[in-house]
């Protein structure tokens, strides 16, 4: 996998320019589509000018590369277009979105780096209704419709990762890349104590977050992942407890941070255990009577 | 002349408003971290070095596994400002289980923190002003005072700016780097909120009035006293100790115990046993002769810089009692909150306010919202770690009572109970210490809320007695001053390893101090229906407006009036109560709080997780 070539955070002022440079008398959209991913009835309410609606749960619909390919087309996206994805759940429903564009092979994408809730509150406009329904979209016809295998992981790929681990501390297999393959949990520190799958380390998702934005800066998250001893050359595998959203966020932190060889196992713990594969935690405490929940 | 120029030199005086904003942290110490946590994972420092590093910067392994630590903030005098929470919020969140644990000596813990992540909670703490440094090990731990400090209404002078000032003359001092064991001081607001007594150097305020009007500072001091598995109450060294020698006085003791403490027996090294085993008067003696020593051979930069607090709160004329409130808009709960956790402070119109939290947990949502509730209704702008595991807002203003009480609830922080028996402590055992033998933290919980839900909390002549709760001998839960007190143990019934406490009754802090007195061993799953038994035959057996707690004095003095006239009276009543079917019948008794599984005892190498 290659370095990105477009930016994995777009800042508030940058998309504002994006979208105001040259005139829209012809209906143009400057090479720039917006998406907004919450519920139809919040964009409803109120969404970034010039933002489109997808929420989250149409894209969560298929893996099946045709269907989101539609999906997006729809939109207006196209191999020439800059997309860019907003939420207002700290970034995580825009990262899985975001996501499933570069799955289908669409590397131009870019989340915007605060939510909606920040955006407004920064004071920075909004915009009433139903927007912009472009149905002449419908015509256009995408490049061959194929998927992003390299940055996917599905359970079996795990299991296959699990059994190569097992035989190289049996001493049995030989390790063939440069680099480790590290299973990274990013659910809450409990729920990873509780269970995980074997092997797994735990970040939790919320420490790639900032207060304001929703990343960290680039040398906060490196130096998280070098405590851990997580290097550029390895391969991280990143899940979470439901549909790959916290982990599609963390996702992103590993890519903002140049680590490029990351996948999302998009189906994550919740397939893992409805499949009743293995998981390990830890029993010799009764720490979550520590949680004040 | 020449004796007035050393005392000033030795003591001095600041004025500053704000109070004297302390930033305990050192970067360089993130850098030390992080450098020593690559050493280790590189196997290049020794186990041992490792372990003694980690203890003086905050790091105490947790339960069972090696890959986690607790690291332990040091917050001198209780003293967190609202960044500091929020700070606190995020880290907890990031790094740890998304929330926070008080301790009964004023320190915030986070738990189950991965060791290498370590640097980056460091970094995170000091860049807000807070360190993890001493808060473990060999040394000078924690300075606590009184949540009362400053707004006491017996207090003759706040003692906060000493246990400050101390707290900052020992920290990275060389001279307690290394000592045979850890060392605790404690600042009183006044005798009867006093904890003085169950630290190795209890300090209660007094002021003197001199021949010429004028008066002098001056501290009670109380030395060698420690809780255990073996407890003593601190004795008294002097009546009076001008605030001008109370530096020499410290050091003196401390530098005694430095050389004489017992280095060997690690179970015999605090210094209440160095005192006992040579006798109190002997030790006395020593230490002022130390102290003379001191006085004549230390290097005129040991001072103690005594910054006087100003509060910025305006003056306010009129003034209720708490107690007298009766605000028309009063919300439900309202009139039951103020009784259990609202005092009057010293201050005309202003109020301390009390947030106890279940055994010392705190989420970070509740944190955050602590932050901002602090900054909107404090004048001082900070709150304080209480010994009861909870926070205290003080510098409230009695009008704005029913506002905050609204915003508290709407954080979840607005439970009943501070100062009331249902104020529960109970150490983190299982959760995370190492030597846990019983899951106290939850049992604390399971006590306090039962105790709500009946309104105990709500009986002024309950409101004396305390419930405090250890997983072990340690007494990091403070079972050795409750009225009643537990520390865990694992006993076998009915053929079967059952988790259980033994029981104590008696103890207590403040002017008449004492410890408790074991008289009972209580299996885990019966020691709420023994406290109501308890509570229960107290109401029979009571005088004409006798409390609990003088109630149960007057029992373990042998001088019962009804039909419980001695302690031996009361046991078979406990016993009772404790009793047992056999585990076919009723497994769910021989299993611990917070468990699933069969009970069985798990312990490791103590780092004395106090
Ligand atoms: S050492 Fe004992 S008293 Fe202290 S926290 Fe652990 S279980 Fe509780």
């Amino acid at each position: 996998m290659l370095a990105r070539r477009y930016p994995v955070l777009v800042e508030p002022e940058e998309l504002l320019s994006m979208l105001n440079r040259g005139d829209h008398s012809d209906g143009g959209d400057n090479g720039v589509v917006l998406i907004d991913v919450r519920k139809e009835e919040d964009y409803m309410q109120g969404h970034i000018p010039r933002a489109v609606s997808l929420p989250l749960a149409r894209v969560l619909e298929s893996m099946d590369p045709r269907q989101l390919h539609m999906l997006f087309k729809r939109l207006g996206v196209d191999d020439s277009k800059h997309v860019i994805v907003y939420d207002d759940t700290f970034g995580a429903l825009a990262a899985r979105v975001a996501w499933a564009l570069e799955y289908i092979g669409h590397e131009k994408v870019s989340l915007l780096s605060i939510t909606y809730g920040r955006w407004s509150s920064l004071g920075y406009g909004i915009e009433r209704g139903a927007g912009r329904v472009d149905q002449q979209h419908e015509g256009y016809t995408l490049a061959d419709v194929s998927a992003d295998h390299s940055i996917l992981a599905t359970y079996d790929y795990i299991q296959a990762i699990l059994e190569g681990i097992k035989q190289l501390q049996q001493g049995k297999g030989t390790s063939t890349s440069t680099g480790k393959r590290v299973l990274l949990d990013v659910r809450e520190r409990l729920n990873y104590l509780d269970h995980h799958i074997p092997y797994a380390v735990n970040i939790p998702w919320k420490a790639f977050t900032g207060e304001e934005r929703i990343l960290k800066p680039i040398e906060e998250i490196d130096a998280l992942l070098s405590y851990r001893r997580i290097s550029r050359d390895d391969e991280v595998i990143v899940y979470c407890g439901s549909v790959g959203t916290l982990s599609g966020l963390s996702y992103y932190a590993l890519r903002l941070a140049g680590y490029s060889n990351v996948r999302l196992y998009a189906r994550s713990l919740k397939e893992w255990r409805s499949l009743n594969l293995p998981v390990e935690g830890f029993k010799d405490a009764h720490y979550w009577d520590l949680s004040a929940e | 002349m020449q004796k007035h120029q050393e005392r000033s030199i030795k003591h001095t005086h600041e004025s500053e408003g704000g109070g004297g904003r302390e930033q305990w942290g050192l970067p360089e110490e993130v850098t030390s971290v992080e450098e020593m946590i690559r050493l280790y994972r590189e196997g290049k420092v020794s186990d041992d070095e490792f372990r003694r590093f980690r203890l003086q910067h905050g790091m105490y392994g947790s339960r069972l596994n090696q890959n986690y630590t607790m690291i332990r903030i040091k917050v001198p005098a209780g003293i967190l400002y609202p960044e500091q929470l929020i700070r606190l919020a995020k880290l907890s969140e990031d790094f740890s289980i998304g929330s926070v644990h008080v301790t009964t000596r004023q320190n915030i813990q986070m738990h189950w923190v991965y060791l290498d992540d370590a640097p980056a909670v460091e970094k995170g703490l000091v860049e807000v002003g807070l360190t993890t440094r001493e808060a473990c090990g060999n040394t000078i731990r924690n300075v606590t005072c009184s949540p009362f400090a400053g707004v006491c209404m017996n207090e003759p002078f706040d003692v906060t700016p000493y246990a400050k000032a101390l707290a900052r003359f020992f920290l990275r001092n060389p001279m307690c780097q290394n000592l045979p064991r850890k060392f605790k001081f404690n600042f009183a607001c006044c005798d009867e909120h006093s904890y003085a007594r169950i630290a190795d150097v209890g300090l209660v305020p007094v002021l003197k009035h001199g021949a010429d009007g004028r008066s002098i500072r001056g501290f009670r001091v109380y030395i060698g006293g420690g809780l255990g598995p073996a407890s003593y109450l601190a004795e008294l060294l002097e009546e009076f100790t001008p605030e001008d020698m109370l530096l020499s006085t410290c050091m003196a003791v401390v530098r005694l115990f430095d050389r004489l403490g017992d280095r060997e027996k690690m179970h015999r090294n605090r210094m209440r046993y160095l005192v006992h085993d040579m006798g109190f008067e002997r030790f006395r003696e020593l230490v002022l002769k130390e102290r003379r020593a001191v006085e004549m051979t230390r290097s005129v930069l040991a001072k103690l810089y005594i910054r006087e607090i100003k509060v910025d709160a305006p003056e306010m004329g009129q003034d209720a009692m708490v107690v007298e409130l009766r605000p028309f808009n009063m919300p439900d709960g309202f009139d039951r909150w103020v009784k259990s956790n609202v005092m009057d402070q010293r201050q005309k119109g202003y109020a301390v306010v009390f947030i106890p939290l279940p055994a010392g947990d705190v989420t970070a949502r509740q944190l955050r919202a602590l932050a901002g509730i602090c900054r909107e209704f404090s004048h001082e702008g900070h709150v304080i770690t209480t010994p009861t595991q909870g926070f205290a807002l003080r510098w409230v203003m009695k009008s704005r009572l029913v506002e905050l009480y609204r915003r508290l609830s709407e954080a979840g922080l607005a439970n009943h109970g501070a100062l009331s028996i249902a104020s529960v402590v109970g150490c983190t055992s299982t959760t995370s210490c190492n030597l846990a033998i019983t899951n106290a933290h939850r049992l604390a919980k399971e006590i306090r809320s039962r105790l709500i839900e009946l309104g105990l909390d709500m009986d002024e002549s309950l409101k004396d007695a305390t419930i405090k709760l250890s997983g072990c001998p340690n007494s990091c839960g403070q079972h050795m001053i409750a009225t009643i007190g537990f520390f865990g143990a694992a006993v076998r019934i009915n053929n079967s390893l059952t988790p259980a406490y033994n029981m104590l009754l008696g103890g207590k802090v403040g002017k008449d101090s004492a410890l408790g007195r074991v008289v009972a061993r209580v299996p885990a799953k019966r020691i709420i229906d023994v406290i109501l038994r308890l509570i229960d035959v107290y109401r029979e057996e009571r005088l004409e407006g006798e409390s609990l707690a003088s109630w149960i004095d007057r029992v373990l003095d042998g001088k019962g009036t009804g039909k419980i006239k001695g302690i031996d009276d009361l046991k078979p009543i406990i016993e009772e109560a404790s009793r047992l079917p056999p585990p076919a019948e009723d497994p769910e008794s021989y299993v611990d709080y917070g468990s699933d599984s069969r009970f069985i005892v798990r312990t490791a190498r103590g780092e004395c997780a106090a």
